[in-house]
């Protein structure tokens, strides 16, 4: 019987290890992307166009997995596309946190005008259908690393406010907060040391959620060619290129899509895996 | 002489609604008083209207609060805080979320220590390690490492007790301590805030809905109904001839072992539409 209860406590632990070594594999990747790489990701050749995966009729072993439609090798374009999907998904990722969440806290926790002014600006946020928003965004601010990045983060950081808000508010009710203000505690000491610490859990599944997030809306970006400078190789910009030749090269659109949707899904269980983690009570 | 001097405190709903009129008591050094009304009666405002804790939509409009003769209301609110720290200290009415679920024991004990007195945290944990035997929980180190759900709620209510005699306060206000225990944990946590009560000397401000609590525990009691102070004596003329008809229906309301046949009666509707007369005769006069 008490198998069935180790059962139950090892799965959350497979989770993040599987989803953490997907991670890990795409930051080395990422990282060490020029050394590893066998190609040029832009490096084009014409007689070697839509050349299959390895396992296939036809495949050169050059090229592991294949080459698009002017010839260039899929898996270094693939490694190079990881830098840019990464890079997006820490720092966007991290900033939309750090805003998001800090405005959770001051409207959760001082409430007042600070919640009044906060709430009804996430709540007109929330009325933008935010692909668009993104895309009218970068439209004005100009295409580059930064201006998807203040994207992101101008976005979606409703998305932590509302949350930590939520979180912070049921804390503030509690009576150990009671305590540390009959005790002499400041505001602000209550906030960071007491509220700030049973928030955490929820706040970092949402940053790794968020970071999954900025993965998705970079592709996006990407596919409607408003990311970065067009010759670098981005995965959304391949799943672009891979849609126009899907019956003669179905692997140009296939294994970006696959790298995207793996570093999404492990974002997302990375998150639920690391907050039972943080959580005293199911530690 | 008296330590905790409230007068004509008036606390008022954001709408105007009054939630305390015009109460007066004190609590003199070293004393145990009991404060008993029904729910709603505005038991706990007054303690949290002294430790300056009031929910947000209530608002102190009048009155004194008087600690150790000086007014608390009219210190600066940095002062008054600090005041409020060093000199009165709470013991919660639930347990389980009196404690910060994501900190360990020890250091939420200690901070009082580090905060309030500017203790060392080693010195300060040895007093904790001091207090929590005081209280009798056995390998006080054990606990202090310990997160709260580890803990049962008659541990946590013996380490919230241990923590608000910590910093040596000259009053205490118990918030229903035992209301969220059960019946057996109960009469042992009373025993212990009793006994810690008279060791350290400490007066403390008893807030509760049972009577049967306040005839083991208190020296003297005021009876409150709407946030209107009804009766104010001590507790054996309270027990043997009730000054108020209001008192005597809550006495006569308490369940007894002995007398299961003439206890547990309902406040009868004559002697609540009396007080409500008193109540609004009162407000009547206060706008006058």
């Amino acid at each position: 019987m008490h198998d069935a209860r180790g059962q139950i406590r090892r799965l959350p632990g497979l989770r993040l290890w599987l989803s953490g070594g997907w991670l890990l594999l795409l930051v080395l990747a990422a990282v060490f992307a020029p050394m590893i790489s066998p190609h040029d990701p832009l490096e084009q050749d014409l007689f070697a166009a839509r050349l299959p995966p390895f396992w296939q009729q036809g495949a050169d072993p050059a090229y592991l997995l294949g080459t698009d439609s002017l010839g260039r090798d899929l898996l270094s374009r693939m490694l190079y596309g990881a830098r840019l999907a990464l890079t997006v998904a820490l720092v966007a990722g991290t900033l939309t946190c750090l805003v998001g969440a800090t405005l959770g806290l001051i409207a959760g926790y001082f409430r007042g005008w600070a919640d009044l002014v906060i709430s009804r600006l996430v709540d007109i946020w929330m009325a933008f259908p935010p692909v668009l928003f993104a895309i009218l965004l970068i439209a004005v601010l100009g295409t580059g690393l930064t201006s998807i990045i203040v994207a992101i983060v101008v976005i979606d950081w409703t998305r932590f406010s509302r949350v930590v808000r939520a979180e912070a508010m049921s804390q503030g009710a509690m009576d150990y907060v009671a305590s540390a203000q009959v005790a002499g505690r400041s505001r602000l000491g209550i906030a960071l040391a007491e509220i700030l610490p049973n928030v955490l859990p929820t706040i970092v599944a949402l940053l790794t959620l968020e970071m999954g997030i900025a993965v998705i809306v970079e592709a996006i970006l990407s596919f409607v060619n408003l990311s970065i400078s067009t010759d670098q190789p981005t995965w959304g910009g391949m799943i672009a290129e891979g849609r126009t030749s899907i019956y003669q090269a179905w692997w140009v659109l296939v294994f970006p899509l696959v790298a995207l949707f793996l570093t999404v899904l492990s974002f997302s269980q990375l998150g639920e895996g690391l907050k039972d983690y943080f959580d005293p009570v199911l530690r | 002489m008296s330590y905790l001097t409230i007068k004509d405190l008036t606390v008022r709903l954001k709408n105007g609604v009054p939630l305390l009129r015009k109460v007066s008591l004190e609590v003199k050094s070293g004393e145990v008083r009991a404060l008993v009304g029904e729910s709603g009666a505005g038991k706990s405002m007054i303690g949290k209207a002294v430790l300056g804790i009031l929910p947000r939509a209530a608002k102190l409009t009048g009155g004194e609060i008087l600690l150790d003769g000086e007014d608390l209301l009219t210190l600066p609110p940095k002062a008054r805080r600090a005041k409020i720290g060093a000199k009165v200290a709470l013991i919660p009415q639930d347990p389980l979320t009196a404690l910060n679920p994501s900190r360990r024991v020890g250091p939420q004990i200690t901070d009082r220590l580090v905060d309030i007195l500017g203790w060392k945290r080693k010195q300060a944990e040895d007093r904790a390690a001091e207090l929590l035997d005081e209280v009798h929980i056995q390998s006080p180190e054990r606990v202090m490492r310990s997160y709260p759900h580890e803990l049962s709620g008659g541990m946590r209510q013996r380490i919230l007790i241990a923590s608000a005699f910590a910093a040596e306060p000259k009053l205490i206000i118990a918030d229903e301590p035992t209301t969220a225990l059960d019946v057996t944990v109960q009469k042992q946590i009373l025993k212990l805030i009793r006994e810690m009560q008279e060791r350290h000397d400490t007066a403390l401000l008893f807030v509760t809905h049972d009577l049967g609590v306040v005839s083991k525990i208190s020296q003297s009691l005021t009876v409150l109904y709407a946030g209107m102070v009804i009766e104010e004596t001590d507790v054996r003329t309270f027990f043997a001839e009730p000054g108020h008809a209001y008192s005597r229906a809550l006495l006569a309301a308490t369940p007894k072992y002995t007398d299961p046949d003439g206890s547990l009666m309902p406040v009868p509707d004559s002697i609540i539409s009396q007080v409500e007369q008193q109540v609004a005769a009162f407000d009547a006069q206060l706008k006058r």
